[in-house]
């Protein structure tokens, strides 16, 4: 047996006996998820036991080093571990920014002393973070952000407004896009780490069409930042950003497929009923499902391929963003058909019977996955310009 | 297996692109069919393959060949697709290879080193209709001393006219909707009572349409076991799917390249038109899908090498989305040259033709789509 095929089985044992049968079954929505941080309450005791067993190995954060909280598989191992996690249908232990944002960029950008420090909390799911990014005037067209930290010599003093900060109101840190040079535009901007709880922080929800308040609005007023939570150097975030944005839409553009690699048509068939030939009983919806299925599918391979090249240092720096225009858009088409299928029951905002309207709530909010995180107007002109190196602007 | 080329496959296509690229760009495609050639492709050209090793790639070691796999042969289809190279490689050496790989060692070593030698050439002749229902064959093969007759029609059988034996699908048993009872039977060309007429089709290769009116064959003719033939088709099928389906990749690749450089050097109003947003946006959703499309393939041709259970499902995922994306792509391709696109002249043209005949072979992206949603239970 090669140490990979033992890995594989060792892996297989280990979950059987530690992921609980509440864990296999598929989420409802975000709200099922486990956030963690300081003040989250666990949905139940199987959420808490499968993120204390995961945390327990560095599973959260397979592939980063132990010395960070992480379980220091190689790339192929972390493979196996998603698979074996997959073939199980074991939800992720843990949903968390610290883990798909902030720790890939503090892992590339931060020092031994800040990784040391922010990073296992978060591989714990100990500390929630947020992201303050866009900001009123400042959506796609993030360098024009103003929000300024003014420089005081050992600590910066920050003041603005953010906006579209998912889940602000719920998180511990943030971690922050600020102007800390007026003068220059791209080269002026801080990457800036503090608590949510500093004095001049203040958060509150924005409702959605889905009713939902998954974002908040964020202000600061005269907020005091230390000069060690910086990460990166001063005025230059936005390589920082840049880095990250790239994990931020491979993680959107997972809502696309990547975990949901099944049959869409298949999870529908009790919703809709079949013929006598043992058909999905509208064609014209069967045909519109497995017309979705072939391209969802096909999406996973894409983000399998993605993966495996980044890990081998293959593939252009600018895929993500491929990956996240064709992720989010399917994500829609996938609930825009959820919706087809459901018929009335489908429409009901607020019932038991609905879990209180799950599914047209659903399907609204992912009307936002094609906007947050950079457009896919602003996805296909990077692309377009990065990658098929068209002329122009 | 991480979902990229490995190294020696990345060798591979290093001495496939420029081979195909240098040997067979569209200019002989274009030489071939203005000639009139009744065989659609170059003899000389099939040699080469052979001394290049292409060939014999997925016939075994023992028998000569490479005893490489389906990523590979994809490697030497993408190139194929790119450069619209006419050749006998998928009827042949994806094909005829795999149906022989089946067969009794006397079959084998029948067919196998001229295939490998790049002078055998075979045809896979399986439609009886227009659209593609290998389950609704219905043409006969009744036993006749010790051997077998043969009786019904086929069509759509490319490079048949050329091709030295056909790999024919026929019921010994059964009837037509019915897996079981199919026989395959490899015939050679100069069989008695077989009537052929060839048609080139839009794409400028040769299809022909055949009738088998009591074609006698021996029982050493029959690939694989008498009324088992529906496992022995299963793996042509699935072996000659993904492959047109990598075809199809490097056919949509060529057009988008092509594409992608004409917006670059044309002018309109100006200005360059790969400056409109509005070109830039549909050029940038082709990339996206073609890299999608190419993942899919690349994942059904790894399960097949693995002998996976999923390779029949990602087959048809691999056939239908490579399918539309190439579509898409050639589509997009005839649209963004303008006037210039409708032209003889200009290349991209061919290239929508060429990917409407793959399409077609062996089942379309509905035909795929469909089985999709049969082998996920709806």
């Amino acid at each position: 047996m090669s140490d990979l095929e033992r890995f594989r089985a060792e892996t297989r044992a280990w979950l059987e006996e530690n992921c609980p049968p509440e864990m296999r079954q598929p989420m409802k929505d975000e709200k099922d998820a486990c956030w963690g941080g300081r003040n989250w309450t666990f949905k139940n005791e199987a959420q808490k036991q499968w993120l204390e067993a995961m945390a327990g190995r560095g599973w959260t954060v397979p592939d980063w080093p132990k010395e960070y909280g992480g379980g220091g598989l190689s790339a192929a191992e972390t493979k196996i571990l998603r698979q074996e996690m997959a073939r199980i249908n074991a939800r992720n232990p843990l949903n968390s920014f610290g883990i798909s944002m902030l720790g890939p960029a503090m892992l590339h950008f931060g020092t031994e002393e800040q990784k040391r420090h922010y990073l296992p909390p978060i591989a714990r799911g100990e500390i929630r973070w947020c992201q303050g990014y866009s900001e009123p005037g400042s959506g796609s067209d993030l360098v024009s952000l103003q929000t300024y930290g003014e420089d005081k010599g050992d600590h910066w003093v920050v003041n603005g407004q953010k906006i579209w900060t998912s889940y602000a109101d719920q998180a511990d840190w943030i971690f922050c896009l600020v102007r800390t040079d007026k003068e220059n535009k791209y080269q002026g901007i801080s990457f800036l780490l503090f608590d949510m709880e500093s004095d001049g922080v203040s958060t509150k929800p924005i409702k959605l069409i889905s009713g939902n308040s998954p974002f908040c609005e964020t202000f600061f007023d005269d907020v005091k930042v230390p000069k060690d939570q910086i990460v990166g150097e001063v005025n230059r975030g936005w390589d920082v950003a840049k880095y990250l944005l790239g994990h931020e839409r491979e993680m959107i553009s997972g809502t696309g497929g990547g975990d949901r690699a099944g049959s869409l048509g298949a999870a529908l068939v009790d919703t809709v009923g079949k013929d006598d030939s043992g058909r999905l009983d509208d064609p014209m919806l069967r045909a519109e499902l497995a017309r979705f299925d072939v391209d969802a599918l096909a999406f996973t391979a894409m983000s399998e391929r993605f993966v495996d090249e980044m890990k081998a240092g293959k593939g252009h720096p600018a895929q993500p963003n491929m990956l996240k225009y064709a992720g989010t858009e399917l994500n829609k088409r996938r609930h825009a058909l959820v919706m087809e299928a459901g018929g009335s029951d489908a429409l009901e905002w607020e019932s038991e019977r609905s879990s209180e309207g799950v599914r047209p709530r659903a399907w609204l909010r992912t009307k936002a996955n094609s906007i947050e995180g950079g457009t896919s107007e602003i996805m296909l002109n990077v692309v377009a310009k990065r990658i098929l190196e068209l002329p122009g602007a | 297996m991480p979902l990229y080329l490995n190294e020696d496959q990345a060798m591979l296509q290093d001495s496939a692109r420029p081979f195909m690229a240098e040997q067979a760009p569209v200019a002989h495609l274009r030489k071939f069919r203005d000639m009139d050639c009744k065989d659609g492709f170059s003899h000389d050209l099939w040699k080469q393959f052979g001394e290049m090793g292409f060939t014999g790639i997925l016939a075994s070691e023992d028998d000569g060949g490479l005893g490489m796999g389906h990523v590979e042969a994809g490697v030497v289809l993408e190139e194929i697709g790119r450069n619209l190279t006419p050749s006998p490689f998928l009827t042949t050496s994806v094909a005829g290879v795999t149906a022989l790989n089946e067969a009794a060692a006397s079959l084998r070593e029948k067919y196998l080193p001229g295939i490998i030698g790049g002078e055998t050439v075979l045809a896979l002749a399986i439609d009886e209709s227009a659209k593609h229902r290998p389950e609704r064959i219905a043409m006969k093969a009744e036993r006749s001393g010790n051997g077998f007759k043969l009786s019904g029609k086929k069509q759509f059988v490319v490079q048949g006219g050329s091709a030295d034996a056909l790999i024919v699908a026929a019921r010994t048993g059964g009837s037509a909707g019915e897996t079981d009872g199919l026989t395959l039977f490899a015939v050679d060309k100069n069989a008695a009572n077989m009537s052929m007429e060839s048609a080139r089709l839009l794409d400028s290769a040769m299809a022909a349409h055949i009738e088998f009116d009591g074609v006698e064959v021996t029982a050493d003719a029959v690939v694989g076991e008498v009324d088992q033939g529906w496992s022995v088709l299963k793996k042509v099928l699935a072996a000659t799917r993904v492959g047109s389906a990598s075809e199809m990749i490097g056919v949509g690749s060529g057009a988008m390249d092509m594409t992608v450089d004409y917006l670059k050097e044309r002018k309109q109003f100006g200005r360059l038109i790969g400056e409109f947003q509005a070109l830039q946006h549909r050029a940038a959703h082709l990339y996206s899908e073609m890299e999608i499309a190419r993942a899919a393939v690349l994942k059904a041709q790894q399960l097949l090498d693995e002998g996976s259970d999923d390779a029949e499902l990602w087959v048809s995922i691999a056939k239908a989305k490579a399918g539309a994306t190439s579509d898409l792509a050639v589509r997009e391709g005839v649209q963004m040259h303008g006037g210039m696109g409708m032209t003889d002249e200009y290349d991209i043209g061919l290239y929508m033709k060429r990917d409407r005949a793959l399409a077609e072979f062996l089942g379309d992206a509905n035909y795929h789509a469909n089985r999709v949603a049969e082998m996920s239970g709806y």
